[in-house]
């Protein structure tokens, strides 16, 4: 018997209940959001402009940009920073490539202790698989439908 | 004898001794200067965060044995469980002692479903001394029910915090301050909350359901308790169970007292307050008792609350059935 | 010249701060009022980057504000659709494997960084 059966699922307790819930800080968190991602934003164009100066352009600009990023974001997860960035910035650390690469590191450290394959190795996609996942099927769906155009 | 679903206990089984190891977050609290152990490392000197819940459970255990002047050999049973798949941490710290061992999963409430089971079989006749423990821990309740520790995402504010500590106390037949006079058996309650960040609201029906029942089969009304005592439901929790009461007739709000909302020292960051099944029995094992002890409190209903998920019920969508035990306790002063 | 150069650099970090920022507050908002997990919402903001290229909105939006529009996973999106689009102009076979090709170095990053990382590194626990 679960509760979402007529019979069990109390409606009036559930409106009680949503109406005690504390309230979210609406533009504080935007605020913070739109803060802590304008800036990982910012620091991304740092490097651009210093790899479009060292010669790089085009794909390979945006490419390197994005692994310098996301070498930061695994650096800064494996020191145990940005979990605490996360904490108050919501949306403005977990959007960026560094978002990412925080949600690839992390159960990569959590896992470790069930050893390096089944582990490190194999959980290290539990939460960005569905990133991959989507990302390529609808990417190959754009790419069929622009061949096909 | 029975009635409804209290048992009453005739030869009133004693806690002989208890025993409580918090973390260190928890040490800033309130029961801080009760407990046993504080950890100053919650890592406790082991290699992983399982083996240090395992730990910490065992030395809580232990200690409690010893406190009573007991040896292995007088131990009957040992009665634990805690949040872990297949209960490994009471399991593996079973593994340290000469007694038998019952496991139980009852989530948070496992410390009052273990002293409600102790004293069923010491007042039955069928053991002398018997454990109740329980323990949980942060870092391994985080990554079994949430994510991984270093993930940065925010909390939401309906969201409580992990204790990490375990508290454990010997009931016996003979010698002890605190009796046990009887004890309701919870009945899984589901009121329909799915959100899992939100398990004071889920575990209040439960909580409400166990008290009103006590309330009537004890012939007592919430005014006969100097306290009554909640696992963890928070501080959010804790509202609706008062509102859920007061809507029956019974007014809980001048003694009641929640583990998880008393358990931190700052409200800000926790929330709500703390969770787990270290929470009630960390709580109870020092700062409870050792009042009791005192003279200071004389009559107590504990009432522990768990939540029975696990995190494919509500990947799939389910709702989370409840559940509360709750134990009498009086002091001989 | 000279004063003219700094003051477009200083407005192309102003542009990527704005863009990258507002990205990540529109994510906010949805999560604000839905309540979605990161995982959740880094997907949603990587497909509706996907989208936007495929209908050809995003691109303009990487030429105005660089690494404001290619920095956010919606970037992401852009060129796993950026390079199944080119892929598509090649032949059917690269419009398949196209989009993973450009992301390719993203992926390859990830994986090796947070291996790196985990060989150095241990999770610790948090006390607030």
């Amino acid at each position: 018997m679960t509760g979402k059966n007529a019979q069990n699922c109390n409606e009036n307790y559930l409106k009680y209940v949503k109406q005690l819930d504390p309230p979210t800080k609406h533009f504080k968190n935007c605020l913070s959001a739109f803060g802590v991602g304008g800036l990982i934003c910012t620091i991304g164009q740092f490097f651009r402009f210093m790899l479009e100066y060292a010669g790089l352009s085009g794909d390979e600009l945006a490419g390197a940009v994005s692994v310098i990023l996301i070498f930061l974001g695994c650096l800064l997860t494996g020191l145990g920073v940005y979990d605490r960035i996360g904490r108050h910035a919501g949306a403005g650390s977990i959007v960026p490539i560094t978002g990412f690469a925080n949600s690839v590191t992390s159960p990569a450290l959590e896992f470790k202790t069930e050893g390096y394959i089944y582990g490190t190795a194999a959980k290290m996609f539990t939460i960005a698989g569905a990133i991959i996942v989507y990302g390529v099927f609808s990417g190959v769906l754009v790419g069929i439908i622009y061949y096909f155009l | 004898m029975k009635k409804g679903n209290t048992l009453f206990f005739e030869t009133q089984p004693k806690i002989r001794s208890y025993a409580a190891i918090c973390g260190s977050k928890e040490k800033e609290g309130v029961i801080g200067s009760y407990a046993d152990i504080t950890l100053s490392d919650d890592m406790y000197g082991e290699s992983t965060y399982e083996k240090a819940e395992c730990k910490m459970l065992s030395n809580a255990v232990r200690l409690a044995v010893e406190k009573a002047a007991l040896t292995d050999a007088d131990i009957d049973v040992l009665l634990s469980g805690d949040l872990l798949n297949q209960i490994i941490s009471a399991s593996f710290a079973a593994r340290d002692f000469q007694f038998p061992f019952l496991g139980l999963y009852s989530a948070c409430s496992t410390m009052s479903e273990g002293m409600l089971l102790a004293a069923a079989l010491i007042d039955g006749g069928f053991a002398e001394n018997c454990v109740a423990a329980t323990g949980s821990h942060f870092a391994s309740a985080e990554r079994q029910y949430r994510y991984p520790l270093e993930l940065g995402c925010t909390r939401p504010p309906q969201s409580q915090w992990t204790v990490t500590g375990a508290g454990g106390c010997v009931i016996s037949a003979d010698k002890g301050d605190i009796r046990i006079v009887n004890a309701t058996l919870g009945r899984v309650r589901d009121w329909g909350v799915t959100d899992v960040n939100n398990m004071g609201a889920a575990m209040a029906p439960a909580a409400a359901d166990t008290l009103m029942r006590h309330f009537k089969d004890t012939d007592t009304l919430p005014e006969d308790y100097d306290m009554i005592i909640t696992g963890d439901l928070g501080a959010l929790g804790s509202r609706i169970l008062k509102d859920l009461m007061w809507e029956k007739g019974y007014s809980i709000s001048e003694n009641h007292v929640d583990c998880g909302e008393i358990i931190y020292k700052v409200i800000e960051d926790e929330f709500q307050g703390g969770s787990g099944a270290g929470c009630s029995a960390v709580v109870m094992n020092s700062y409870v008792f050792t009042k009791m002890s005192a003279g200071l409190y004389k009559r107590v209903l504990f009432a522990a609350t768990g939540a029975l998920l696990s995190t494919v019920s509500s990947g799939q969508g389910e709702s989370i059935p409840c559940i509360s035990h709750a134990v009498q306790l009086e002091a001989d002063l | 010249m000279m004063a003219e150069e700094i003051l477009n650099i200083f407005l192309m970090y102003i542009k990527a701060f704005a863009v990258g920022g507002a990205i990540c507050t529109i994510a906010q908002i949805v999560i604000n009022i839905t309540s979605l997990t990161s995982g959740k919402i880094l997907v949603f903001t990587m497909l509706a980057g996907v989208i936007l290229t495929a209908l050809g909105l995003y691109q303009p939006l990487v030429e105005f504000a660089g690494a404001g529009a290619t920095v956010p996973i919606s970037g992401f999106g852009y060129l796993l659709a950026n390079g199944a689009i080119k892929g598509a102009e090649k032949g059917f076979f690269y419009a398949v494997t196209g989009s993973l090709t450009a992301a390719s170095a993203g992926v390859t990053a990830a994986v090796v960084f947070s291996f790196i990382m985990s060989l150095i590194f241990r999770s610790r626990t948090k006390r607030n």
